[in-house]
């Protein structure tokens, strides 16, 4: 385990528990998602691992080194691509990614800067004063700053959030290009596709517990039921013969019928099901789909967490 | 010792004062002459002499120690209070820095920008009159502990500010009067006699008297007296910082 997570609680000032007691080992080389809602405690843990605040009670270790005991080797494998913009306006880009390097202690290597530039596409906007860029550059410009001292831990905290669908597949591209590199990646996100595009495990947080972390495959499945409602034009008593093997079920007094999917199966059998509905003569009204929603999920986690 | 983060702090720093290094170089300049049009022409033409100094020459300490203490403090407060308002702070708090080595390149830096103004005022004074150094390894220590010492306390102000305003609250409301009440144009004895009490409450009348005394040879209170206060305030300073940053204080939560 190349971070090792104990017991991990904080409680802040005026009594606000943001974590509750998380344990999590993240293995060498893997991308962990951590998916929760805002306020589940995604960047409160994040932050307590990187020494932004102090841990209330627990431990973290990253490649063996206490965070808090042994800070220096802990935090210099560490690198952190926070969730907010902050970045120095007045700036070069090319200087505040050297004054990273020169502050986890690097001794400077153009080189290195000018490779992890390039590999952000940042290269000729190296010049560049921070303020003049757009805000997917400054994202950029944050995970060269992360990348700058060669970290072996890279955390992302939403590193999309606000981003715009090609940036977000740009970052994506980052990201597994950093994997190949043999970096660990932990990202925090809300959204239920990032972590299933990028990551190898992923982790679900809520209320400053972490209430599962499983293979992206298993967990995908488990997350992706989904609903499809067809309304009909007219109502009908029992479902016809023909479609007893969609299992559908009744609803709204015999105008709608509901079926339930897998979208992460191979096939949905929607197209054939709606097929085979007008084949046998009913007609439709309308159709909509429905998907639990991330909170639903959590629900449905904690539900299963008391059984 | 992560010398290579220190180096990086301070160089970062030094970096912004260089970008606007015209206006770092010329305010001081123009404001030391202007302080000598009006007070060296105006009130000297009448003052004369004070202690046996010309009012011209008298005023060059107070001067001097007039804008180090303000650059010490608005340099070194901003410095921090900045990452703190832009939100760069979280890069600091991430680093494998230790609290020193933060507050090494950060209050390094201010006392090298009010060291720079404090020479260049001196240079720009010499220009104007004739400023004799009786005791300069005194005056070379005098000033570099009060560049020391304002750009600590310029520190503390940093992290204790939440906004703009606390940030020049201090200075404005309680250094400013301070440093203008401190003796650094007039000598105590000039005073009426209750006031000469009531001054020596005040802090700054004694680092003044201690860097005037550097100068001239004549102090409003004994030069050891200057050298504890000089020495005691940095010592309060380094306690109070590192109070703050055992507890976390404003900075990590």
């Amino acid at each position: 385990m190349i971070v090792d997570i104990k017991d991990l609680r904080k409680t802040y000032k005026g009594g606000f528990e943001a974590l509750k007691g998380v344990t999590l080992g993240i293995k060498e080389g893997e991308i962990l998602a951590l998916l929760g809602p805002n306020g589940a405690g995604k960047t409160t843990l994040i932050s307590t691992i990187c020494g932004i605040t102090n841990p209330s009670a627990g431990s973290v270790s990253v490649g063996g080194h206490d965070v808090v005991k042994d800070y220096r080797a802990a935090r210099s494998m560490i690198g952190l691509v926070p969730q907010e913009i902050n970045l120095e306006p007045f700036n070069k880009v090319i200087d505040v990614v050297t004054y990273s390097r020169g502050l986890f202690g690097k001794k400077a290597n153009p080189a290195k800067i000018e490779e992890i530039l390039k590999q952000l596409s940042l290269w000729d906007k190296k010049d560049a004063r921070i303020m003049m860029l757009s805000g997917g550059m400054k994202r950029r410009v944050l995970i060269a700053k992360a990348l700058s001292h060669e970290p072996r831990v890279l955390f992302l905290d939403e590193p999309t959030a606000g981003v715009d669908v090609e940036l977000r597949k740009d970052m994506w591209d980052v990201v597994a290009k950093l994997k190949e590199q043999g970096v660990t990646i932990i990202l925090t996100t809300h959204y239920i596709e990032e972590a299933e595009a990028i990551a190898d495990r992923v982790g679900v947080i809520n209320g400053g517990e972490l209430l599962l972390v499983e293979e992206k495959a298993a967990l995908m499945q488990r997350l992706g039921q989904k609903t499809l409602q067809v309304d009909l034009q007219a109502p009908v008593e029992s479902v016809p013969e023909s479609l007893a093997s969609y299992n559908l079920e009744i609803a709204e007094g015999g105008n709608a019928l509901r079926y339930h999917y897998d979208t992460s199966g191979e096939s949905t059998g929607i197209t054939r099901l709606l097929g085979e509905i007008s084949a046998a003569g009913l007609q439709l009204k309308d159709i909509q789909t429905d998907q639990s929603s991330l909170e639903d999920i959590f629900v449905g986690l904690v539900k299963e967490g008391a059984a | 010792m992560n010398f290579t983060a220190v180096w990086a702090i301070y160089y970062s720093e030094m970096v912004r004062f260089f970008r606007t290094i015209a206006q770092s170089f010329i305010s001081p300049v123009i404001s030391t002459s202007l302080y000598f049009v009006v007070f060296g022409a105006a009130i000297g033409s009448r003052i004369d002499q004070v202690e046996g100094v010309s009012y011209g020459a008298f005023i060059v300490p107070g001067l001097i120690m007039l804008s180090v203490m303000t650059q010490a403090l608005s340099n070194a407060s901003f410095g921090i209070y900045f990452p703190k308002f832009i939100g760069t702070i979280y890069e600091l708090l991430s680093a494998p820095v230790s609290f020193f080595e933060i507050v090494l390149g950060f209050v390094g830096a201010a006392a090298t920008k009010a060291l720079f103004i404090g020479v260049v005022i001196l240079a720009t004074a010499s220009m104007f009159v004739d400023v004799p150094v009786t005791h300069p390894w005194a005056m070379i220590l005098f000033l570099v502990l009060t560049c020391v010492s304002f750009s600590l306390f310029g520190f503390i102000i940093g992290v204790w500010a939440g906004n703009f305003e606390q940030l020049q609250l201090i200075p404005l409301l309680v250094v400013t009067p301070l440093v203008f009440l401190g003796g650094s144009f007039y000598s105590i004895s000039m005073l009426p006699p209750i006031w000469q009490k009531i001054t020596l409450f005040n802090p700054v009348v004694y680092l003044i008297s201690g860097f005037r005394w550097s100068f001239f040879g004549t102090a409003d209170v004994p030069v050891g007296l200057s050298l504890l206060a000089i020495f005691g305030f940095t010592a309060l300073c380094m306690g109070i910082i590192w109070w703050i940053f055992k507890t976390g204080w404003r900075i990590r939560a």
